[in-house]
């Protein structure tokens, strides 16, 4: 399974690559797996656009020296843990109060897998 | 529904070669939940044990549960990994209501424990399964599929989600893969998870009970001809929730595999779900693009850093492991490979240990735990360490015996009255009125009577032939209702035939 996600998992992730830039077909992907339904002006203008920020943020690169780690937190910390207390959890109301609907105490969510062909 | 032709098992093994890989997933028995607050009992009412944290509400950040990752790094030291000194979580993005975030903290290419082994029996002969990594994770909340076909996710209606197990630490233990082992696959997936099992239990991190999920395997099956190279396309069955159905599905895979490979055709690279009623695997969803994840670092928590100093406390922590112990063990008792494998199996390790401890002679302590005890948890279809009786207990039993105011009758019977809920050993005994007749003036009169009812018997034993006592022995004991000291019997009955 781990192999899997080395083979699919940067490509899509939209960083950029060689030219800098995202392909419309990249973008439609995205969009899919996030569940928004894109009409197609708005994915030519999105993957137009997205194009642009991915080649500008991709100009960085051009600096970053081989001396220079990839940054992903802004600060230099390290070890920040709690201990293992239990602290008080909401009521179920409360958690279910900004729930579209609820039911039998849970968080009632539309079919997920339609019936298999 | 299915087409599939099963090849005879002794016959796929015969043309082909299986390679395994298991993922298991292991809930650590933290108080709290991995990244907030929540407390993390099983079986709580749905939706109590949530909080802005695990619902992934909006502004609401994570923080590490610091059990947790000694959880994790005494696994990881146990399973001889080795500890990194530097990773980061990972967020893995999917879109699926079990995790209300719309992404699980995970950790992705910086696992925290990595290259370790777990060496594991099968009759007889050890395979050394390799460790590719050992990373920590959060559990997903739990669906209820309602309407379509009953409870199942394919064309439900709707699903209920209950979000309490989301959040709990979750640590994933990944194989590298286990080749060469030819016909015992499916045994040795089996050890494996039994031994894994085993582990973490004495880590004492986690009570890793597939019954209740909180131990979970999915299992990777390929094959390839025998003599080939090149590793065949493997499936993964998901969430094999017993040590039994480990073996069966790895065995289950072989037999299919090897039929669609022997009509020419392609094992498929897909998810399986294992069925418990008939032994099966089924296809699961195709993966199409669910698998892509797009992994990146963690950006609400700050990487970790475990100091070697940490890591050495914990490692120093750690208590005997199952093999340390088992080994140990067999040179105190001085028992077979064969016998010891039968007292773990039969979950009696501690509670002969204890029993020893309590003061009774190993051998004394075996004989009661694997025979008579055995025997009334199979009958009741209970767990030997669930029956009301404790290693004390059976310590105290042996010692009446070693003292020889029982014998092992009245044994038996003591057990029937501790079992029945009569009190202590002691107190059964004074109950019950067991007590070795060793008496020569009440054991005589006992003895008489015996010889007048069976002249036959007592006319061989008067013409020498001493061997014929035993059935006037089995008929006093017959008479005391087992409490006659039966050495002390025999002794009286040929003082009296042939003096
Ligand atoms: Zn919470």
């Amino acid at each position: 399974m781990l192999n899997e996600h080395a083979a699919h998992g940067s490509a899509a992730a939209g960083q950029a690559r060689g030219g800098g830039a995202i392909t419309r077909d990249e973008v439609a992907h995205l969009a899919r797996l996030s569940r928004l339904a894109l009409r197609e002006d708005e994915l030519d203008h999105l993957a137009t656009q997205l194009d642009d920020i991915i080649s500008a943020v991709a100009r960085v690169q051009e600096v970053a020296a081989e001396d220079i780690p990839p940054t992903s937190h802004a600060l230099p910390l390290t070890n920040v843990f709690r201990a293992d207390e239990v602290r008080p959890s909401l009521t179920p109301d409360q958690a279910l109060s900004g729930a579209p609907a609820a039911d039998e105490q849970r968080f009632k969510v539309p079919r997920i897998l339609d019936e298999e062909a | 529904m299915s087409t599939e032709t099963l090849v005879p098992y002794d016959e796929a093994l015969a043309r082909y070669e299986p390679v395994l890989g298991i993922e298991t997933h292991i809930e650590l028995g933290t108080k709290t939940k991995m990244f907030c607050g929540c407390a993390t009992e099983f079986g709580a009412e749905p939706n109590t044990q949530v909080c802005p944290v695990c619902l992934g509400m909006p502004g609401a950040l994570p923080v590490t549960n610091r059990s947790a990752i000694e959880g994790i790094i005494k696994i990881g030291l146990a399973l001889n990994c080795s500890i990194v000194e530097w990773c980061r979580f990972a967020r893995k993005n999917y879109f699926y209501p079990d995790m209300p975030k719309n992404f699980q903290i995970s950790q992705y290419d910086e696992p925290l424990c990595v290259d370790g082994y777990l060496d594991v029996e099968v009759d007889g002969e050890t395979y050394r399964v390799e460790i590719e990594r050992v990373h920590m994770e959060e559990d997903t909340g739990k669906s209820l599929h309602v309407g379509g076909a009953t409870g199942r996710i394919h064309g439900a209606d709707f699903s209920l989600v209950d979000y309490n197990r989301a959040g709990i630490p979750l640590v994933e233990i990944v194989t590298k893969p286990i080749v060469a082992t030819g016909d015992k696959a499916p045994l040795v997936a089996r050890a494996y998870a039994t031994e894994l099992r085993e582990l973490v239990r004495a880590v004492g991190v986690s009570d890793v009970r597939m019954e209740q999920g909180s131990m979970r395997c999915d299992v990777n099956v390929s094959l390839m001809p025998k003599g080939a190279s090149e590793w065949g396309t493997r499936t993964e069955t998901k969430n094999v929730n017993s040590l039994r159905s480990v073996e069966r599905a790895v065995r289950f895979e072989i037999e299919r595999q090897a039929g669609v490979l022997d009509a020419g055709g392609k094992v498929i690279q897909e998810t399986r779900h294992f069925q418990e009623g008939t032994g099966t695997t089924t296809s699961g969803r195709s993966k199409e693009e669910a698998q892509d994840y797009r992994y990146f670092p963690e950006p609400d928590l700050v990487p970790m850093a475990p100091s070697r100093e940490w890591v050495e406390q914990l490692r120093a922590s750690l208590p005997e492991l199952p093999a340390a112990r088992r080994r140990r063990v067999q040179g105190e008792w001085g028992v077979a490979d064969k016998e010891l494998q039968d007292i773990v199996n039969a979950g009696a390790l501690d509670l002969i240990e204890e029993t020893v401890r309590a003061g009774a002679e190993p051998a004394a302590a075996r004989k009661w735990w694997m025979n008579e005890l055995s025997r009334r948890a199979t009958e009741q279809g209970a767990e030997l360490a669930s029956l009301p009786v404790t290693p004390a207990d059976v310590a105290r039993v042996s010692a009446l015996v070693a003292e020889g105011s029982i014998n092992d009758k009245l044994a038996r019977q003591v057990f029937d009255g501790v079992l029945a809920g009569e009190g202590t050993p002691d107190e059964v005994v004074e109950k019950r009125g067991l007590k070795v007749v060793s008496d020569e003036g009440q054991l005589g009169s006992v003895i008489d009577e015996v010889i007048a009812a069976n002249p036959d018997i007592a006319d061989k034993v008067r013409g020498g032939k001493v061997a014929a006592a035993g059935a006037l022995v089995g008929a006093v004991m017959k008479a005391t209702r087992g409490q006659a000291d039966a050495g002390r019997a025999r002794e009286l009955i040929i003082e009296k035939l042939t003096s």
